[in-house]
């Protein structure tokens, strides 16, 4: 059977005739497999979910609790039949829950990797090289110039603003799920025991992945309503970036603004969003960690989404492997 | 090199000078010699390395990696500097066990050929890592343009030390990198350094503005007033044949200036206002002279067309003896038959203003006889020469600002204490036909109006946005909607740049007129009538 028979775009997204589901999809459908929790990914209104434990719980947070008619938590590693396929998940490194989607089916396999990276990362399982024959990759950060330095590093300079500005509030911009905890993990890993503010759009995740094991010492709500500005002085404010153009910014102390992301590697793009701080750090994988994990899989077939999928293709040609830009719509390729 | 890498880095995206200065001081207090004092020479420009054309850098990287994926990065990066720091290869083995220093980089650069520069430069992106690739690039190919001026570079040092900025600008140009003996006396190890260099630069005196109340506490007869130029301010010092232009932060200008360098014939410190034309016949405008400026070598066509010199009025040190400590009316006095044995195309005497009382200074203050006079200077007659800006022997009297009414157009979200609001304001004034105006921006302005204000102009922003497009918004501004900006500002260039025509020198908001409809703000041709 080809490739394609087994797995193909649909408006809904990518779909398994053989098993009648669809992984991520971007439309209510009737059997959905969800990689991770993001909310491009994870969308509420399917008849039935599929998705490790923790993207259940994670979904249900953020959507709601009848987010989906009926679910089914997937263990990672274990084997299920869907029609004529099966189907396992298998740990992809990006955030808690996280998985990759392999989907066999006589004798040819495929992997969905929905977002990933090989790089450590406290908060969640490490990304686990499943070999396949067809290898599906996202390409947030497919372009060379993407090279993530090690995130302690990035978390260092942090702190080092911190005691260079203890005047001045840090506020450090993150995505709610995922990022935010890996950035207040990792400043616990540096001995930051101080209490962190965290804007209320992250307060509920946080207390899951606290639920998870994953602890994240004192977290306070950055309100001022019992106390002053002043309190906030050359503290770390954990909030989505979005938030540090609202209104809501104005409590802190002339704040620094710091930026979370892979992004943050293109000066421009700091310049631009008038971050002061930019701090690399991503749960994406990067040039080298894809390009790695394309070989790694031993994949002789590369199908490339959401992203820069061209710089990624044309690496494929160079080194003698088939790939192809797979065009799904409705994922974010700006998101980290 | 990590650590300058790091320092550049943080400078660039730092918006506040308070914020820039603690992050030089800081290095300054971790880094060693000579690392320190060669970023010192970078940030003030004082670092000699042969420059690498952008050309040579694409062949470099054309030579380790795939020119298709090479082009996909620097079409989404935009910055070849960047891209190729970002792109580089690292080749397995060839990072050394320690991070290479910069005294390490500028060596290896500086011993450098014309013909083994680019294996030299490809060696060392080979030993960096990402970060110091950027700022070896950046060292590279001239110019850091990282928002810090040799100015601000110096009040590092100076609050890196606890002294006087002028004691750094005294010395400056008797020192060299690595500035090893400069370090050692600011930090207390070593006595200060010996002016032994000739032609050194004199910290100026400056003066301060006269605001409300002054004039009543000041007698007209302690006081000598003088017409304020609008040139440059710069001394002009010739000592054992070394002679220097320097700017009134101590910058050496000469090079721009070899006209007036070559006048130059005499054994004293002159203090004046660079202006162009002929003393004689016509003082040229500012925007003349800014052909001049800012250029380290100038053309004789461009030396014919636009002929510098300066008009003086103090003279600091004439042959061996340093005149700052004598009253102003001695070196006054002094300056006035020295000037006479000068070349008179070069060197001109600033006319002292003869006057009774401040009534009648009020008056010639608002009708100079001159358009490039931009106000009076008022100097105590009994005043010694004290570098910085000493309170009550001289103040600065200017005309008042000019102003126009302008319609807000764009705003941008500011940094720090503004980071949440949009503080930095892009206006314009009406143009086209009757019937069918439209407007057209002529400047921008971040101050001027107070707290509270800025809380209103923000609301109006966030309420009446219509695009958005990064940090800026567009807001509607139309004869019927928007908001009406009184702007003050000191006068106005021919600017090529701007679609307007004219660009505004020192442009603030002066006043709010909500209560004005957009439709009665002013046209651009009010604007292009005060351009000379």
């Amino acid at each position: 059977m080809r490739a394609s028979d087994l797995l193909h775009p649909r408006p809904e997204g990518l779909y398994c005739p053989s098993g009648d589901f669809y992984i991520d999809p971007v439309r209510p459908v009737e059997r959905a497999l969800v990689t991770h929790g993001h909310s491009d990914h994870a969308r509420p209104g399917h008849a039935k979910v599929l998705a490790t434990r923790e993207t259940l719980d994670i979904m249900a947070i953020r959507c709601g609790p009848d987010f989906a008619g009926a679910t089914q938590a997937m263990a990672l590693g274990g084997k299920i039949k869907l029609g004529d396929a099966t189907v396992s998940f298998h740990p992809a490194g990006h955030v808690l829950g996280s998985a990759q989607i392999s989907v066999e089916h006589n004798g040819l396999r495929i992997v969905a990797s929905g977002d990933y990276k090989r790089a450590t990362d406290p908060t969640c399982a490490a990304f686990e090289v499943v070999p396949c024959d067809v290898f599906i990759t996202e390409a947030t950060f497919a372009l060379p110039v993407f090279r993530h330095p090690d995130a302690s590093d990035e978390i260092a300079k942090l702190l080092k603003s911190t005691r260079q500005f203890p005047e001045r509030a840090h506020l450090v911009g993150a995505y709610a799920l995922g990022k935010a905890q890996r950035v207040m993990r990792l400043l616990r890993d540096q001995g930051y025991d101080r209490p962190i503010y965290i804007h209320g759009a992250i307060a509920r995740l946080s207390e899951y992945y606290e639920s998870q094991g994953i602890a994240l010492g004192d977290l306070q709500p950055a309100t001022i309503e019992d106390g002053d500005k002043a309190d906030f002085a050359g503290a770390i404010i954990v909030a989505p970036s979005s938030s540090f153009a609202d209104r809501w910014a104005r409590r802190f102390p002339d704040p620094l603004s710091a930026f979370a992301s892979g992004w943050m590697r293109i000066r421009q793009r700091a310049r631009q969003g008038g971050v002061e701080l930019p701090l690399i750090i991503s749960d994406h994988s990067d040039w080298d960690e894809l390009t790695a994990t394309i070989k790694d899989t031993g994949a002789g077939e590369v199908w490339v989404t959401h992203g820069r999928e061209e710089a990624l293709v044309r690496w494929c040609e160079l080194s003698g492997i088939a790939a192809r830009p797979l065009h799904l719509v409705g994922y974010e390729d700006e998101g980290d | 090199m990590n650590r300058f890498a790091e320092l550049l880095d943080r400078l660039v995206l730092t918006p506040s000078r308070n914020g820039k200065l603690k992050l030089i001081t800081d290095y300054f207090r971790v880094v060693e010699d000579p690392d320190r004092g060669l970023a010192l020479a970078a940030l003030t420009g004082e670092l000699d390395i042969a420059s690498v054309k952008p050309a040579m850098l694409r062949q470099l990287v054309s030579e380790r990696m795939d020119l298709v994926l090479f082009g996909y990065s620097y079409d989404y990066v935009g910055d070849l500097a960047e891209t190729v720091s970002l792109v580089w290869p690292e080749a397995p083995g060839s990072r050394p066990n320690h991070d290479i220093t910069l005294a390490e980089v500028v060596e290896k650069l500086q011993a450098a050929s014309r013909s083994d520069g680019p294996a030299v430069l490809a060696r060392l992106l080979d030993q960096a890592g990402v970060s110091a690739r950027f700022a070896i690039i950046k060292l590279v190919t001239g110019g850091l343009r990282i928002g810090v001026s040799a100015r601000l570079a110096k009040q590092a040092l100076a609050d890196f030390g606890t002294v006087d900025v002028t004691e750094i600008e005294e010395l400056w140009h008797g020192l060299a990198p690595p500035y090893g003996e400069l370090f050692a006396w600011l930090e207390g190890k070593a006595p200060k350094p010996e002016k032994a260099a000739k032609a050194l630069f004199r910290p100026v005196m400056l003066s301060n503005p006269i605001s409300d109340g002054d004039l009543e506490k000041l007698a007209p007869a302690d006081y000598a007033a003088e017409w304020k130029w609008d040139g440059i301010r710069v001394q002009a010092v010739s000592e054992g044949g070394i002679r220097r232009l320097y700017s009134r932060t101590g910058d050496d200008v000469s090079g721009a200036f070899p006209d007036v360098v070559a006048a130059m014939d005499f054994e004293a410190a002159l203090d004046g206002e660079l202006l162009v034309g002929v003393p004689s016949e016509a003082t040229g405008t500012f925007s003349a002279l800014q052909q001049r400026l800012n250029r380290k070598t100038v053309s004789v066509k461009m030396q014919d067309r636009y002929p510098a010199f300066v008009r003086c009025y103090d003279l600091l040190q004439l042959g061996g003896e340093d005149l700052r400590g004598l009253a102003f009316i001695e070196r006054r006095q002094r300056l006035e038959s020295f000037i006479a044995t000068l070349d008179p195309d070069r060197f001109d005497l600033s006319p002292l203003v003869a006057f009774s009382g401040w009534e009648q200074l009020e008056k010639m203050r608002s009708t100079p006889p001159h358009p490039i006079i931009e106000g009076v200077m008022l100097k105590r007659l009994d005043s010694p020469y004290l570098a910085g800006r000493p309170k009550g022997p001289w103040f600065k009297w200017k005309r008042d600002p000019h102003t126009v009414d302008a319609v807000l157009m764009y705003a941008q979200r500011g940094h720090g204490k503004r980071s949440s609001f949009y503080s930095d304001y892009t206006f314009g004034v009406w143009s086209g036909a009757v019937g069918a105006e439209e407007l057209v921006p002529v400047g921008k302005a971040y101050f001027g109006f107070t707290d509270e204000e800025l809380k209103q102009i923000d609301k109006f922003v966030r309420d009446n946005t219509i695009e958005r497009f990064g940090p800026v918004r567009s807001v509607r501004a139309d004869r019927a909607n928007g908001l009406v900006l009184e702007v003050a500002f000191e006068g106005l260039n021919r600017s090529t740049r701007h679609k307007s025509g004219v660009a505004m020198r020192f442009p603030r908001i002066s006043r709010l007129r909500w209560d004005k409809p957009p439709a009665e703000a002013d046209r651009i041709e009010t604007l292009q009538a005060l351009l000379d």
